[in-house]
């Protein structure tokens, strides 16, 4: 029921925000949101509200460290 | 980037088996408390990818499966009143009461509206100003928020006809009654991704300081949940019991303390009652003085007799982890989704449908 997912910011006006997935719009709430988006941000959508604003850096630090991890255990088990 | 399908890469999926295969020598049981993570793992067939040595474990995770009997009879007795309209998330209707469910209480001609947000059945409410609204307020922290805001916003437009029922639960007192448990055997907590972009990972230091027991805040996809497998298994080697945070596009140690703020405002910590775990102190959310105006309980007549589950139904062991489903006498024969005994079979996240769908 926690279920939340990251979509992209299309449009906001005051408290409520247009967001979309795979071309599915939806409108949301800013109301709870940690950090006020920017069109064209990702956030997480909880039950219609807007509940993170992803940092982009911090999810390319995530990505890169994967493929770092990933390529040693290649090179040490494979 | 779109911060989901970068996670579901098999190569990684696989380089990530690889590892966890070679670190893990002790045997383990790690505990997942999120039902979104119970149907990744199961989706993703997780668990058939892991050495022997690591046992993956469902615990409270889902909302829908701990709300107590007597918080679904009250629904139902709610959905006896004639002017009244109930407005709830889906899987709510289903879970079956001590004698009816709200799924019957709609087919005998109650109002019971399903809807996707609780702004949703505020714009009922707005619509049908002769009828009361009442929204059946579940959900852990990720939840409440939501509804604290839409609260706020009901009291600002002076709406004298929307309600909730309150049956909100909080994770970290549903944890540390576990631990308390004797009959608890877990080496390591696989900790709710949105549960904690709303509280942080603080309570999860008590737990892991406490019990000596280590937790990763993880993601949904199959390369957070391997990777988070694989950061656990690193510390269990190494002794180490600590609280290290996998999703972090998702979450920050200190959560979010706008929406923290909110739920404060309107909502103070109750006992609640957990299916499983029984009547926990502070383990729930009721409605601040300046706000019971919205309280379902206060405006209508909710008392209820004691509330029967089936008697041989043992989601309250499924809840702790110690019993799988296949356990239960009435798993697939006489439960399933379609007629559900409990409410581990009705939530699309909770163990027993999960089991039913993914374990032949
Ligand atoms: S299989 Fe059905 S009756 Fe058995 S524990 Fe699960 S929900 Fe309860």
């Amino acid at each position: 029921m926690c279920i939340a997912v990251p979509m992209q910011i299309k449009n906001i006006k005051g408290n409520s925000a247009v967001v979309e997935f795979e071309g599915a719009k939806k409108k949301v709430r800013l109301d709870i949101i940690d950090q006020q988006p920017e069109i064209g941000d990702y956030v997480i959508i909880h039950a219609g509200f807007a509940i993170h604003r992803i940092d982009e850096e911090e999810a390319k630090k995530t990505l890169r460290y994967l493929e770092e991890i990933t390529a040693e255990t290649y090179e040490t088990f494979e | 980037m779109k911060h989901l399908s970068e996670y579901r890469n098999k190569d990684m999926a696989q380089k990530l088996v690889s590892a966890i295969r070679a670190l893990s020598n002790t045997p383990v049981r790690l505990m997942e408390v999120c039902g979104s993570h119970t149907v990744s793992i199961f989706r993703h067939g997780i668990r058939q990818m892991l050495p022997k040595t690591v046992k993956l474990v469902s615990g409270p995770g889902c909302p829908v499966c701990v709300t107590a009997g007597a918080e679904i009879d009250r629904a139902v007795m709610l959905a006896g009143y004639k002017d009244v309209i109930i407005t709830t998330f889906g899987d709510m209707i289903r879970i079956p009461g001590s004698s009816s469910s709200l799924q019957k209480e709609r087919a005998m001609g109650a109002d019971i509206r399903m809807v996707y947000s609780s702004f949703d059945a505020l714009k009922t409410a707005c619509e049908n100003p002769g009828k009361k609204i009442v929204f059946l307020a579940i959900g852990f922290e990720t939840t409440a928020p939501a509804i604290a805001a839409t609260i706020l916003e009901a009291k600002r437009m002076e709406l004298n006809n929307f309600f909730i029922l309150a049956a909100h639960k909080l994770l970290p007192p549903a944890l540390t009654a576990l631990l308390n448990l004797d009959r608890i055997n877990i080496q390591g907590f696989i900790y709710p991704g949105h549960v904690t972009t709303i509280i942080g990972t603080s309570s999860y230091e008590m737990i892991a300081g406490k019990y000596g027991i280590p937790g990763v805040v993880c993601g949904f996809e199959p390369v957070d949940i391997l990777e988070t497998i694989l950061m656990l298994i690193r510390q269990i080697e190494k002794g180490k019991s600590k609280v290290e945070i996998q999703y972090k596009r998702g979450v920050t140690a200190t959560g979010n303390p706008r929406a923290m703020e909110i739920l404060n405002q309107v909502f103070t910590t109750c006992d609640s009652c957990w299916r499983g775990l029984g009547l926990m102190p502070e383990s729930g959310l009721t409605l601040r003085e300046e706000y019971k105006s919205f309280a379902a309980e206060d405006y209508f007549d909710l008392t209820v007799p004691t509330a029967k589950d089936h008697r041989d139904c043992q989601c309250g062991e499924v809840i702790c982890g110690n019993k799988t489903p296949v356990e239960c006498k009435l798993y697939r024969k006489v439960c399933s989704p379609v007629s559900p005994m409990g409410p581990c079979m009705v939530s699309t996240e909770g163990t027993c449908a999960a089991y039913y769908k993914y374990n032949n």
